[in-house]
């Protein structure tokens, strides 16, 4: 079933257009990758889909984005709820100057949890489906600022996954990382994929083809192709797809 | 080995500012203190010239001024650093605050005169000094809350609001506390100003002590130790020992102001580390 369905997506920052005409659909419990050259316009796509992009002033949106039949741009979309469904990795490392349990704790606080074992729960089930659980189980009360950047990184999927969202929007979330650490959010991703849509930006072709089902190639604001990982890699059906990933440009 | 030669130079001359910093700030204790704290008796304080009154006017022009400009500074900065949209006339703002927060104080005094005692009728008060004084701080409160709220990295408003969370949630639990130690600095330096403001409080809370000891009335005159310290010294009544008077009330005035910063200090780091967890970086 598709998740998400994108129809004639236009993006404008002020008069510069930074997305043209894009259509893709995804599927539900899939990992699609969004691959290109910087300023391709692909972080920017990214981040359309929770309305994040929303938050620069400025920025124009037009066309459809549809998830699960809803089109998240109509008036009278809870950005909230969206976002709670919707949740997002950042390229660097963002956990809040408090706790490790604080920081998984505060999705669900602020969505009303008030009840201490509940917390706890979900803070202890979050770490375990984010791998992070064995390392900080006995530091769970200490700052998060003073875990390793890849601890970190699986920390904010940890308070994503606490706040129990659909899709998972991640933004180059290994490129802060070093090759360990990548490796483990590879592999977290793959075991997240069976609960979970999800959507990477990523420079890395490797990784790419290492953890998508799909994967998209964006050129200066524009879906060039989309298709199965494999096939894209082996028989892109578009010369500049082909270029970019033989390494010609890019 | 030039560059060498000039890091260690440039590294002695740094230390020599440090030091002397300290060393100025020791030579003034020793010389204030020195000199007033020998003074400092229950006679200086509840005697027929005893300054108990401005003591407690002190504190209490400092509490009523916070208690008015504390939400409408704290407001206005919070407003300017996170929902203003950026435009000619948000910078007009800016412009304004930090015009106004150069303006001598005298000038707020006279300011203060005219509106509050003449216009308003109220005579020399404790209201009026207060309403001015926060007036004077209103600026500065302003422009430190937009600066430390500023200061807090764009990444954790975006996780925040990623997570779900409204700009006001962000705004409480995330933005705030990590604000913290930045909105104490700027509480701090206002209210010492407070402490030791003389020229707006002449002309707005007079120089005279209500007869009733502890009078909360905020209609009455209030004479702060600052204002008395200039009085007694400038224009000594006879009879009295004014230079001895004028010496334990600088000492007094010192000892207010580090009880006071410390007062506000200590919580706010056990804030900071509750807020953090143990072991912070």
């Amino acid at each position: 079933m598709d998740k998400i369905v994108v129809n004639k997506l236009d993006l404008f920052y002020g008069d510069q257009q930074a997305l043209n005409n894009i259509g893709i659909a995804m599927k539900e419990r899939s990992v699609t990758a969004l691959i290109g050259p910087s300023g391709c316009g692909k972080s920017t796509f990214l981040r359309t889909l929770n309305r994040m992009q929303d938050l620069i002033p400025s920025v124009k949106i037009t066309g459809q984005v549809k998830i699960d039949g809803q089109d998240i741009y109509a008036t009278g979309t809870d950005v909230v709820l969206l976002r709670k469904k919707v949740g997002m990795v950042f390229q660097n490392p963002n956990p809040f100057p408090k706790s490790v349990f604080e920081n998984v704790a505060y999705g669900p606080r602020i969505h009303g949890e008030t009840d201490k074992k509940k917390l706890s729960e979900i803070v202890e089930t979050s770490l375990k489906d984010a791998a992070l659980w064995n390392e900080v189980k006995d530091r769970l009360h200490e700052s998060a600022l003073g875990l390793s950047g890849g601890q970190q990184q699986r920390l904010c999927i940890a308070r994503l996954l606490a706040v129990g969202p659909e899709i998972l929007l991640m933004d180059e979330p290994t490129s802060a990382l070093d090759p360990i650490s990548t490796m483990k959010i590879e592999e977290l991703i793959s075991e997240l994929k069976d609960k979970y849509t999800i959507i990477i930006v990523t420079h890395n072709m490797h990784q790419a083809s290492r953890v998508s089902d799909r994967t998209a190639f964006f050129l200066s604001g524009d879906l060039i192709e989309e298709d199965v990982t494999s096939v894209l890699f082996t028989r892109p059906a578009k010369k500049k797809t082909e270029d970019y990933i033989s390494g010609r440009f890019g | 080995m030039k560059a060498h030669q000039a890091d260690r130079f440039a590294t002695i001359m740094l230390w020599i500012g440090a030091l002397s910093i300290v060393a100025i700030l020791i030579a003034f204790l020793t010389l204030i203190l020195g000199r007033g704290l020998p003074h400092l008796t229950s006679e200086f304080f509840n005697g027929p010239d005893g300054v108990r009154g401005q003591l407690f006017n002190s504190f209490y022009i400092l509490f009523l001024s916070l208690v008015l400009s504390l939400p409408v500074g704290l407001g206005a900065g919070i407003y300017m650093a996170e929902y203003a949209p950026k435009n000619k006339f948000t910078d007009l703002i800016r412009l304004s605050t930090e015009s106004l927060a150069s303006v001598p104080s005298i000038v707020f005094g006279l300011f203060g005169m005219i509106v509050f005692v003449n216009m308003f009728g109220l005579g020399f008060t404790i209201l009026g000094g207060s309403a001015t004084l926060a007036l004077l701080n209103l600026p500065i409160l302003v422009r430190v809350t937009e600066e430390s709220l500023r200061a807090v990295p764009r990444s954790y408003r975006e996780a925040s609001l990623a997570l779900g969370a409204t700009m006001w949630q962000t705004l409480r639990k995330v933005i705030l506390p990590t604000a913290l130690p930045g909105l104490i600095t700027g509480i701090t330096l206002v209210a010492g100003r407070a402490l030791g403001e003389t020229a707006i409080l002449i002309f707005t809370a007079g120089m005279n002590v209500s007869r009733i000891p502890f009078d909360v009335n905020p209609l009455a005159a209030g004479e702060t130790l600052a204002v008395h310290l200039f009085a007694v010294k400038s224009n000594p009544l006879p009879g009295t020992n004014a230079d001895q008077i004028a010496d334990g009330t600088a000492a007094l005035l010192i000892i207010m102001v580090i009880v006071f910063n410390i007062c506000l200090t200590l919580p706010s780091r056990w804030l900071q580390r509750r807020q953090l967890g143990k072991n912070k970086m």
